[in-house]
């Protein structure tokens, strides 16, 4: 659960520099995308074969991920001890001490954005899915697209569910691999961190659509 | 004050089990909840009706055996052993849920009675030292620097009371096992089995039928001894060493 969550992390990361360069304007962005990303080593490895060694990654590391938390899930549930589909039965106290709502919302935070990933690839990978309009600039998609409101409210929600994974993923998956070192959940300097990577992950990757939408970036 | 309780009955372990309501009129604020619970099943007796199956030892805070979970709370509203909490915790009037520890490796034995000897049985898959019996040793022969013995310390200071276990959405007794992990893996007594011991208590506590650990910390929070959140920690960072050196 860790390391998967850790590789698609980093990639998320790299992902949210190459969409940052859509502020420096079509040529640089289209560039980035359609040259300089498809010669990564090249010619150390053929063209586009670091994107390909990228998405094999990536494909594997979901599958581990998705696979884990199935598994916890189901592992979970039976530990919990469940009475009649409850746990406690009081109504009281429903979210116990200190549980934080990143915390508890994990799995179906990871359920949405499993949707928003097919649906996310499925409008920007091939040209012929693209609301908005399809075009050979991937620059005038990113466009296109992010004009129209309920593409932007899509995104959001994802981007959204995104924030509030990472915000307990990345300190859990800390933790899990034996770095916490603090006393208490909140009084680790990893949960302030984990917060501060989501907040800044949210915000960047939601810049681009927020400026197209609401500034007319782009057009 | 006049509170009215709702307490989970249970006939026995293949009972369903259901809450029931009681009203329990002038109570003490100085009582602790324990003697709450008494004077209500004194009553109970009298009417004729079984009293409530609750656990109970020391009630001095130190045997980890009256755990219930109070409003949905393991231990109740403070952070403490069930047997130091006072009734002046509460209002008068309150509407107060007991209910047992909910946890598959707890089955409910009797109303509010749970078994916990899966806990026992981690401790017997590794939660102990080999040592040569005899007399006590010098106390000075074997430095342990300070912050260990501390950090030890801490550890050492679980109960064993399961409300990590109760108050875990998970239902996972990781920081039990992680404080007896972290008690012994400080200690230089504690070193010839380190790897052995994390790997079979580990796989005990899966086998036992408790949760996979998410890092939320509400175990920490519940813990009456405040055994802190690292020794999860530390428990995997043993767990890890001990598996890469293909001690599995």
């Amino acid at each position: 659960m860790a390391v998967s969550g850790l590789i698609m992390l980093g990639y998320l990361l790299v992902h949210m520099y190459g969409n940052l360069k859509f502020f420096q304007g079509r040529e640089k962005f289209d560039g980035y995308l359609h040259e300089t990303l498809p010669h990564m080593f090249y010619p150390y490895l053929p063209e586009g074969g670091a994107l390909w060694i990228i998405r094999v990654l990536l494909i594997l590391a979901l599958v581990v991920h998705a696979y884990a938390a199935s598994t916890l899930w189901r592992r979970n549930k039976a530990a919990a001890g469940y009475v009649g589909g409850k746990r406690y039965h009081t109504t009281q106290h429903k979210t116990g001490n200190q549980r934080s709502y990143s915390s508890f919302k994990m799995l179906w935070g990871g359920v949405i954005l499993f949707l928003f990933i097919i649906g996310h690839v499925a409008q920007m990978m091939p040209n012929w899915l693209s609301p908005g309009g399809a075009s050979d600039s991937k620059y005038d998609r990113v466009v296109n697209g992010f004009e129209l409101w309920w593409v932007v409210l899509l995104y959001t929600i994802g981007l959204v569910a995104v924030g509030f994974h990472l915000a307990h993923g990345f300190w859990s998956a800390l933790t899990t691999l034996g770095q916490n070192r603090s006393s208490t959940r909140r009084g680790s300097r990893w949960t302030l961190i984990s917060i501060a990577l989501a907040t800044l992950i949210t915000v960047g990757f939601i810049s681009v659509p927020f400026a197209v939408l609401f500034f007319g970036a782009g057009s | 004050m006049n509170i009215t309780l709702r307490v989970w009955r249970q006939k026995n372990a293949d009972d369903k089990g259901k809450m029931v309501t009681y009203g329990l009129e002038d109570v003490s604020t100085d009582m602790s909840f324990l003697e709450m619970l008494d004077v209500l099943n004194e009553q109970l007796t009298l009417s004729g009706d079984e009293p409530i199956a609750f656990d109970h030892d020391c009630r001095e805070g130190i045997c980890g055996s009256c755990g219930v979970v109070i409003n949905g709370l393991a231990h109740g509203p403070q952070v403490s052993t069930t047997c130091q909490l006072h009734m002046r915790s509460f209002e008068d009037g309150a509407v107060i849920d007991v209910e047992p520890w909910r946890a598959g490796a707890f089955p409910v034995v009797k109303d509010l009675v749970v078994d916990r000897g899966s806990f026992d049985r981690i401790i017997q898959a590794g939660g102990f030292i080999s040592a040569p019996t005899g007399s006590a040793p010098e106390a000075n022969n074997l430095p342990v620097p300070k912050k260990d013995a501390d950090h030890a310390f801490e550890s050492a200071a679980c109960i064993g009371c399961g409300a990590c276990v109760a108050a875990c959405p998970n239902g996972s007794g990781m920081l039990f096992t992680a404080a007896k992990i972290t008690h012994l893996g400080l200690l230089p007594q504690g070193q010839p089995e380190r790897d052995s011991r994390v790997i079979g208590m580990v796989e005990q506590h899966d086998h036992e039928g408790f949760g996979g650990c998410t890092n939320i910390g509400e175990c920490t929070a519940a813990c009456p001894k405040g055994i802190p959140l690292d020794t999860i920690s530390r428990l995997n960072r043993d767990l890890l060493g001990a598996l890469a050196k293909g001690k599995a």
